[in-house]
């Protein structure tokens, strides 16, 4: 089975289950896990963006 | 003339997390089988979720055509690909069994693929360090 995924959502992709791994191993309590989880996953994808628009910007 | 030593002087400081035999399994399990560590240290949770996690970042890579690096004495970057590709532990020696991931395909899908299976492994190799803490008791 092979199937495409464009680079954003590889991107996204990537981003959610890395940012579950980091969430569970990085912190002690299930609410920190939580928050740092969301945290990494905000930096992953804006992140994203970040590159996204340096880029465009870069190609003008 | 030779001071009297003290118990506290020749005995050796003992370690503040002493290894015990599951503390030397659980990570080992953990290789193998992603999120096996914390199963057995009765984090089904965590366990259940770093299981999904690893093992669907692994089947992704291999949907997109990712290669799987075999073990390679030559350029560096390879080297450093099959450590990445083998902390995936039970699913990388899967893999090479079945044959997954014996492609050359030279395009964009296909380096997201082996960035997901390298990925896949790195993320094991910290989750089975999380199940060697857990076990020490420096994790709750």
């Amino acid at each position: 089975m092979t199937f495409t995924l464009s680079h954003f959502s590889a991107a996204v992709v990537f981003a959610l289950f890395a940012s579950i791994v980091f969430g569970i191993t990085q912190r002690n309590s299930t609410m920190e896990q939580v928050k740092y989880g969301l945290y990494c996953f905000a930096l992953f994808v804006g992140g994203v963006f970040l590159a996204g628009w340096v880029m465009a910007l870069i190609r003008r | 003339m030779a001071k009297p030593t003290t118990d506290k002087s020749t005995k050796a400081a003992e370690p503040e997390y002493p290894l015990t035999t599951i503390a030397v399994v659980a990570p080992i399990v953990g290789w193998l089988i992603p999120g096996g560590g914390h199963i057995l240290l009765k984090r089904y949770g965590r366990g259940i979720l770093l299981l999904v996690s690893v093992v669907a970042m692994f089947l992704i890579g291999l949907g997109m055509q990712g290669r799987i690096y075999k073990p390679n004495g030559g350029d560096i970057l390879d080297i450093l690909g099959f450590v990445g590709d083998v902390g995936s532990g039970a699913l990388y020696f899967l893999a090479r069994i079945m044959d997954w991931g014996n492609v050359m395909a030279a395009n964009a899908a296909a380096d997201y693929g082996k960035t997901f299976l390298i990925v896949a492994g790195l993320l094991n190799f910290i989750a089975a360090a999380d199940a060697h803490h857990i076990a020490l008791g420096k994790k709750s």
